[in-house]
């Protein structure tokens, strides 16, 4: 084991609790509530970025404590914003892909230009009836700057409905997202039955910036319906499954990065 | 107030208006009476009380009304002495100048005639509950059971061919038991004839009937003149020749208008023929007149908050919502804008129709002022009292979605908010459709759960340059947007074929792969065709999906 692994590995199991529980975690949701505005960063020839901006909002939504007065089935729709940009460069939701619990919800918003997507993120934050709004930005458009991120925020805040922007080749410009993170695809795990086959979707994916917790990276994934976060060393840890292949056909997994 | 006549379906009170032989059979029931009302010059009669109301005084002058046509101006109508100066309806006006050339001519307007003869069906409701519009220039009531009220069907007749003349509109009208035949006696039976309740043998022809034109039976001019041409006059003549020889003639013609033996049998009550009753709508409507022109945009906000008011008291007492609004401004100089606004979600709230409304008065052009609004709703549904929020929190918690939607479609355009639908088709850009948000889903197969699909699907496939195949088939490393891409990991192939019921025989099949590229980018590809299908060259390959 290399040393440095070592030593966070060490240093890990000494931190005091404190400092653990500032770490973000999945289902971090039911105890300080969803973020409020999330800005994932990605690129636009892979469909990643978006892929854990909607595994990021399902683990909020689903962790999120409902309040009494609220209805017993939870009807709300989802809303997604893309700029006609963003669609025409990595493609539409399609009903039969997206998650389960989703497939019902999506209303799909076309904007043409960057100031409309805005104005529409902003009545999907500002609704009621909205679980959670995703958007899709290309570029560093001029119209969202600082202030218009900071009004998002401030919507999203004071009416509970948490936003998730995707941003598609775009700078780190300045913003007031609560948590940012920079998004890329992993090679999945093998699947149980056909080792050839793409399986579990994963991401690589680092969190650049928050308020609340230190930046870190993690390895996302979905298990049985719930985010799965590992960080490298556990990546490291985790031992290759033995499949029917025998291991015949495991692939070499690429290092993280640093390490 | 505007009011609107719709033709809607008859409520299910046994066969409401249908003039058949199941309600002249049932024992009990009184049986049916319609009758048809004939206006043969409609056209004429509303041109002259036009002019009257005009104050002009019109002539005995030969004159025709004339449409506007291809092959120049046609003759639609024209006045008794138009007439006997040779004039016909259907002629050219050149023809006819030929003849007369002292002829004088007016537009016609089939719209107004139109629009007269509806208001004319909802009056008609005087003699029977129920009437309907039998276009261009007929009305059927339905007086089953009602002539006692007027002292017999004679003094019903009678009566209504005073209440025409007052109003200075020449009839002629009849009552018969089924439409069909109380509409060939308005038109060419005796004045005021009245056809006696059937007996329950169908085959033999009333005498009144027998003796009519074939022209009589509603049927179209080149079954006329076929009918005409095989000796046929009278419609008694026609049940002479047997029906089986009619049924040959006439076999492979569906509409009851080419087929005399639908129309026949229409007429004797055989078959029924329902009928369209006209129901009056109430459109909600609100208007300000304004004693000083407005011409700045406070002030027309005000006015259009009070328009707003007025309207939702004017739907909350019919206990509706406005679907579709119509905000009509007046100019002085007697310009009109109109401004229209669809909502996704009935509505009474007068807040949300404003600020829709304001997003599209920002390019109304005042110029000497605004002197009257008017609000309009045409589609209105119905919409109960809501209780409001208890909770006051709620109120401030955010909109409704449909007022989310509302205001995005306004900004956004139409087709900007959508949602995915399922849709029934194997391929996969046409298995998914888009449509209005808050419309009812139609009911649709679940989705396979065997088969994987991707998170995103292109506008478009997008072609991929396949650097290196595998003996398998499958691509090993390709090229997309400039990038070149190993393949780690494959699934398939999943063979979808084209739907040969709807597209060319040349469509190719395609081979879909799931792959997973060396960076652990998942993507969706498939290969248009099989090497030697016979559809063309070497296939191509598509890149059609992004997966998650």
């Amino acid at each position: 084991m290399p040393s440095e692994t070592l030593s966070q590995t060490c240093e890990v199991a000494a931190a005091p609790l404190a400092r653990s529980s500032a770490r973000w975690q999945p289902g971090l949701a039911a105890r300080v509530g969803p973020v409020a505005h999330s800005e994932i960063f990605s690129t636009t020839n892979h469909a990643g970025g978006v892929a854990a901006a909607l595994a990021l909002a399902l683990d909020d939504w689903r962790h999120t404590p409902r309040g009494e007065t609220r209805e017993a089935q939870d009807r709300r729709a989802v809303l997604w914003v893309q700029t006609r940009e963003a669609a025409r460069l990595t493609g539409r939701p399609y009903r039969a892909g997206l998650p389960e619990e989703l497939r019902h919800r999506v209303i799909h918003v076309l904007a043409e230009k960057p100031e409309d997507a805005l104005f529409a993120l902003e009545e999907g934050v500002r609704c009621r009836e909205i679980a959670f709004v995703i958007g899709e930005l290309s570029g560093n458009p001029r119209a969202l700057d600082f202030t218009a991120s900071r009004r998002l925020t401030l919507a999203a805040e004071r009416h509970g409905v948490p936003l998730y922007l995707v941003r598609l080749e775009a700078q780190r410009d300045l913003s007031s997202a609560r948590m940012r993170w920079e998004v890329a695809c992993a090679p999945s795990a093998a699947p149980a039955w056909n080792a050839q086959a793409p399986g579990a979707p994963a991401w690589q994916a680092e969190l650049f910036r928050a308020r609340a917790h230190p930046p870190g990276s993690w390895l996302l994934g979905e298990e049985g319906g719930r985010l799965r976060a590992l960080r490298p060393h556990e990546v490291e840890e985790e031992a290759p499954r033995h499949t029917w292949t025998g291991g015949l056909q495991q692939r070499r997994r690429p290092r993280a990065a640093g390490r | 107030m505007d009011r609107r006549v719709a033709a809607a379906a008859a409520p299910p009170r046994r066969g409401a208006v249908s003039s058949g032989q199941g309600a002249s059979r049932s024992a009990g029931a009184p049986p049916r009476r319609i009758l048809s009302i004939w206006l043969g010059a409609l056209a004429m009669d509303r041109w002259y009380l036009a002019q009257e109301q005009a104050g002009e005084q019109a002539e005995d002058a030969p004159l025709v009304l004339i449409a506007d046509t291809a092959h120049g101006p046609r003759i639609e109508a024209a006045n008794a002495a138009g007439r006997a100066a040779g004039a016909r309806a259907g002629m050219m006006l050149a023809d006819a100048r030929t003849l007369c050339p002292a002829i004088r001519t007016a537009p016609s307007d089939p719209a107004g005639d139109r629009a007269l003869l509806e208001k004319l069906a909802e009056w008609a409701m005087r003699w029977g509950p129920w009437s309907a519009l039998d276009p261009p220039d007929g009305l059927l009531v339905d007086v089953t059971a009602v002539a006692h009220l007027f002292g017999g069907e004679a003094r019903l007749l009678e009566d209504v061919a005073g209440a025409f003349a007052r109003r200075r509109l020449t009839i002629r009208s009849a009552i018969a038991p089924t439409a069909g035949a109380a509409w060939a006696l308005a038109h060419f039976g005796a004045p005021n004839s009245i056809l006696a309740p059937d007996e329950p043998d169908h085959e033999r022809m009333p005498a009144p009937l027998a003796e009519l034109p074939v022209a009589a039976l509603r049927l179209d001019s080149d079954v006329l003149t076929v009918l005409r041409r095989l000796g046929l006059k009278r419609l008694g003549e026609l049940t002479t020749i047997g029906r089986d020889a009619l049924q040959r003639r006439f076999r492979n013609r569906r509409s009851p208008a080419a087929n005399p033996l639908v129309r026949l049998d229409q007429l004797l009550g055989r078959v029924p023929e329902p009928l369209l009753p006209v129901v009056p709508q109430r459109m909600p409507l609100v208007q300000r007149r304004l004693l000083e022109p407005i011409r700045h945009r406070p002030l027309l906000d005000r006015v259009l908050a009070d328009l707003g008011e007025d309207m939702a008291r004017e739907l909350e007492g019919s206990a509706q919502g406005a679907r579709r609004l119509e905000l009509g401004l007046w100019r002085v100089d007697g310009e009109v804008a109109v401004r229209r606004l669809e909502l996704a979600a009935a509505t009474r709230d007068p807040a949300h129709i404003c600020r829709l409304f304001a997003a599209k008065l920002d390019d109304v052009d005042a110029g000497f002022g605004i002197e009257m609004l008017r609000l309009r709703a045409s589609w209105a549904e119905p919409l109960a009292l809501e209780q409001r929020d208890l909770e006051a929190a709620a109120e401030q918690r955010g909109t409704s979605l449909a007022a989310c939607i509302d205001r995005l479609s306004v900004r956004l355009g139409e087709g900007a908010v959508t949602r995915p639908v399922l849709h029934p088709s194997h391929i996969p850009e046409r298995a998914q459709r888009w449509q209005p948000p808050l419309a009812a889903q139609a009911p649709a197969q679940a989705e396979l759960a065997f088969h994987q699909r991707p998170l995103k699907l292109l506008d478009r496939p997008e072609r991929i340059a396949v650097l290196y195949a595998t003996p398998d088939g499958y691509p090993q490393r390709f090229r997309w947007r400039g990038s070149v891409h190993d393949v780690a990991r494959v699934e398939g192939p999943e063979r979808i074929a084209p739907e040969w019921w709807r597209e060319r025989g040349a469509a190719r099949l395609r081979d879909y792969y799931r792959i997973e590229d060396g960076e652990g980018r998942r993507y969706w590809i498939y290969r248009q065709g099989l090497v030697g299908d016979g559809r063309g060259g070497l296939p191509d390959w598509y890149l059609q999906g992004l997966c998650a």
